[in-house]
């Protein structure tokens, strides 16, 4: 961004406080004001702005954050419920959406934000984000078994009836090292954007409102997407060193997505319609060990070249997998145990996941080696039918030849509510 | 939560005459509203009293726009930025006798449109002004004296105990002592050089390059070394050192404000060393600590609770309801017939987060304090 004036449109937050007056200003984002509007529907940025850092509406049939093509950054959260007060989980539940309204859009929280309240308060935003464009934010919750029921069966909030039959407990699975002090949650917030900064802002406002009625149970940074959601996107790589998501259902989709991630009339509870499952999964991965296996074994355990992405049955990225292909020995080029080959449709009833997922690196373990993984993230329309399928087929080192060099350590199945209007907030028909 | 209203309620409630029909013919303080629009921007007065004053700004155009308040030289006194169209948003501004200017800028761009603002009347009262905060300050002031004298007393009987070389006696009134600091703490912690020699820790010691003292030092040598070896003189020292912030203490009392940053101050030291258990890392007994400072916050908030209740019933309301579920989280660790409490090792971790999650709920209420006591001057 230049210190321009881009007729009218420009960045949200963003502007050079006292001394550099007014001509050197960085002005306003057009595009992510126009949301505010009475009509609610976004103007087109009348000049040319980073695509990147532009706002991303709100408002809508579907929560943003599923479909959007995938941000930089993932800052991910989940919260207990501290109160067990019904109106607790509402006025969170608006309070929140109000908040997010504001930080998607480029806006502080609150009536006076970070710098215009008392100065006997502490200010409203916590101000990190200050001078930031909104960054592609958004804001994306799911909601928990637990916040319907307790461990003892018990329903909680009043929420009698409003358990959809397919948010169960995941099943076990071979290799699993669950730890439950990274695993599920009452409620998940999802925070992309495509600056780490504004992502963290968000979720450390959450955590703020929410003190006295919900506390942060754990939170995970991630980085450089590993899945595409859209065509216009390239597809990035894992931590592996392996181009991932080639197969994902892209935005574009509309019959897979259709198909594959919404929740239908006639799929359950009807405040969750055009809502969707989120699975999220922490897998760490043993990069070390990795990184000592030759090129022909990694290219055999995923199933697919390094270097373009391709089936190792030939072509490029997008070429269709042969699973009859084989080599000189008869030999099948795709390995039956590779990745490509457990993880796909044909091997799982046709089912298909649209993938979010982050790569993570929380530091190093002490013995030099990094902390680092994957945070899986996949939103679909039934679980069991979806992930569970697929899971199952990978699972345990008798299948997925992956498992060696992989274990998943956190665990978690969120219900997402459908998109807020103008008005709504998040669940509200949960309560109605 | 919506601490913001905290502030609007409190300022509403001092307002003279917020919205006059006639701006040039009013003096306003506390709320005034102004109506932005593309190529306008009125201010309901114009002639404000000294004080803080909140602009509440309508943003009623179809541009985004910005509000400022500047003093001569467009010295910023205050902004509020990114009012988008169809929004509002506030302002707080605590402006002296002069003359200003209020401007909007319809598209964030340019000079904006002005309106001259004039400033008459007093600067601010000083806090310690008000005859109610006097009277808080009076209360807290009887509560630390109260506390002062029995902290003397325990101390006295610790340091006895210590220099008798009785082990057992000084470990059971260690944490009894500690108690009755522990509720006063802000006092102490006014005193800047006192308060590292009474109770600091051993790694900042270290890092200051000066000879490990106090409460923490004897703490030390009780439980590690279990016999109280070479601690006369730090014994001796801690009564001095004691019975000399007692003597500050009621030389120079708390005003209302440092009452109301104290109340928080308290609960600050149980997020950060209480809760962690860092404070007591010999012997464990955080859990005495940490009842004490609550105790202390929540006596300083019962000294402001005239102003606070006419300033803003909705907050003591919510700090009542915040301490009181602090408590049974707290109390659940408290043995009934002899008073002990659990030691901070023998804590899980969800009873350690249970812990945390109150302290957390009350200390937003209760941040929000020193706004309302500030409003009320």
């Amino acid at each position: 961004m230049t210190a321009q004036d881009h007729s009218g449109s420009g960045l949200s937050r963003r502007k050079l406080l006292g001394a550099a007056g007014v001509g050197a200003l960085a002005v306003g984002a057009g595009g992510g004001y126009a949301v505010g509007q009475a009509s609610g529907e976004p103007k087109a940025p009348a000049g040319v702005v980073d695509p990147d850092a532009a706002p991303i509406p709100f408002e809508g049939a579907h929560q943003a954050g599923i479909v959007t093509p995938s941000q930089d950054r993932l800052y991910f959260a989940t919260f207990d419920m501290t109160s067990d007060k019904r109106e607790d989980l509402i006025s969170l539940l608006k309070d929140w959406t109000a908040a997010a309204r504001q930080m998607t859009q480029g806006n502080d929280v609150g009536d006076f934000g970070a710098v215009s309240g008392s100065p006997y308060a502490p200010p409203e935003d916590t101000g990190e984000a200050l001078g930031l464009p909104p960054s592609g934010l958004t804001l994306t919750i799911g909601f928990g078994r637990s916040l319907f029921v307790d461990d003892k069966g018990r329903t909680r909030f009043g929420l009698e009836g409003r358990l959809p039959d397919r948010l169960k407990n995941l099943p076990s699975f071979a290799g699993d090292r669950l730890d439950q002090a990274i695993s599920d949650g009452d409620i998940a917030v999802q925070a992309c954007a495509n600056d780490p900064q504004v992502a963290v802002h968000a979720v450390r406002n959450f955590a703020r409102i929410a003190f006295g009625r919900a506390s942060v149970r754990y939170s995970q940074m991630g980085f450089g997407r590993t899945s595409s959601t859209s065509t216009a996107q390239v597809t990035a790589r894992n931590l592996f060193g392996f181009k991932d998501g080639t197969a994902n259902i892209k935005v574009e989709d509309a019959k897979d997505v259709d198909d594959f991630v919404w929740v239908h009339e006639d799929d359950g509870p009807a405040w969750l319609v055009g809502g969707s499952y989120l699975v999220s999964r922490k897998i760490d991965m043993r990069i070390e060990i990795w990184d000592r296996e030759p090129l022909e074994g990694q290219e055999a355990i995923i199933g697919r070249t390094k270097g373009s992405g391709g089936p190792r049955s030939g072509g490029d990225e997008f070429a269709d997998l042969d699973f009859d292909a084989k080599d000189e020995t008869g030999k099948p080029l795709i390995d039956t145990k590779s990745h490509v080959r457990l993880a796909h449709p044909d091997a799982n009833n046709g089912a298909k996941l649209l993938r979010r997922g982050y790569n993570f690196v929380d530091g190093s373990n002490g013995l030099g080696q990094l902390s680092a993984g994957l945070f899986f993230i996949a939103y679909q329309r039934d679980p069991e039918k979806q992930f569970v399928q697929i899971q199952r087929s990978l699972a345990g080192l008798q299948n997925d030849t992956l498992n060696e060099y992989i274990v998943h350590v956190g665990s978690g199945l969120f219900a997402c509510p459908p998109g807020v209007g103008t008005t709504g907030y998040w669940g509200e028909k949960l309560f109605a | 939560m919506k601490p913001s209203l905290v502030v609007v309620g409190a300022l509403v409630a001092v307002g003279l005459s917020a919205c006059a029909s006639d701006p040039d013919e009013s003096t306003a303080s506390g709320d005034l509203s102004v109506a932005a629009t593309d190529s306008s921007c009125d201010v309901s007065a114009t002639k404000l009293e000294a004080g803080p004053s909140t602009f509440k700004v309508s943003n009623k155009g179809s541009k985004v726009t910005e509000f400022y308040v500047y003093a001569e030289g467009d010295r910023i006194m205050g902004e509020v930025e990114n009012i988008g169209p169809g929004l509002t948003r506030n302002l707080v501004v605590d402006l002296p006798k002069g003359t200003y200017e209020g401007a909007c800028k319809p598209g964030m761009i340019g000079d904006g449109i002005r309106q001259t603002l004039t400033v008459t009347g007093q600067a601010a009262k000083r806090l310690s002004d008000s005859q109610e905060l006097q009277a808080a300050a009076d209360s807290y002031a009887r509560y630390v004296k109260s506390q002062s004298d029995t902290l003397i007393v325990k101390t006295t009987e610790f340091v006895d105990a210590v220099k008798a070389g009785d082990v057992d006696k000084a470990k059971q009134l260690f944490p009894i002592a500690r108690t009755y600091w522990e509720r006063i703490e802000p006092v102490a912690e006014k005193f800047g050089d006192l308060d590292p020699i009474t109770d600091g820790r051993e790694p900042d010691a270290k890092a200051e390059g000066v000879d490990f003292t106090g409460w923490h030092r004897i703490e030390k040598q009780l439980w590690v070394e279990d016999n109280t070896e070479g601690m006369d003189k730090y014994a001796d020292q801690l009564l001095g050192n004691v019975k000399k912030i007692v003597q500050l203490g009621q030389d120079t009392p708390l005003t209302a404000l440092e009452l109301a940053q104290g109340s928080k101050g308290l609960l600050d030291e149980v997020a950060t060393g209480k809760i962690t258990g860092e404070e007591d890392e010999f012997s464990h007994t955080d859990l005495w600590d940490f009842k004490a400072n609550v105790e202390g916050s929540q006596a300083a908030i019962a000294s402001l609770r005239p102003v606070l209740e006419k300033q803003d019933p909705a907050l003591v309301r919510k700090l009542d309801e915040q301490f009181a579920a602090l408590d049974r989280e707290l109390n659940q660790h408290q043995d009934k017939d002899t008073g002990a409490w659990t030691f901070y090792d023998e804590l899980t971790k969800d009873q350690v987060k249970a812990l945390s999650n109150a302290v957390a709920a009350l200390s937003e209420p209760i941040s929000q304090v020193a706004a309302a006591v500030a409003a009320s001057a």
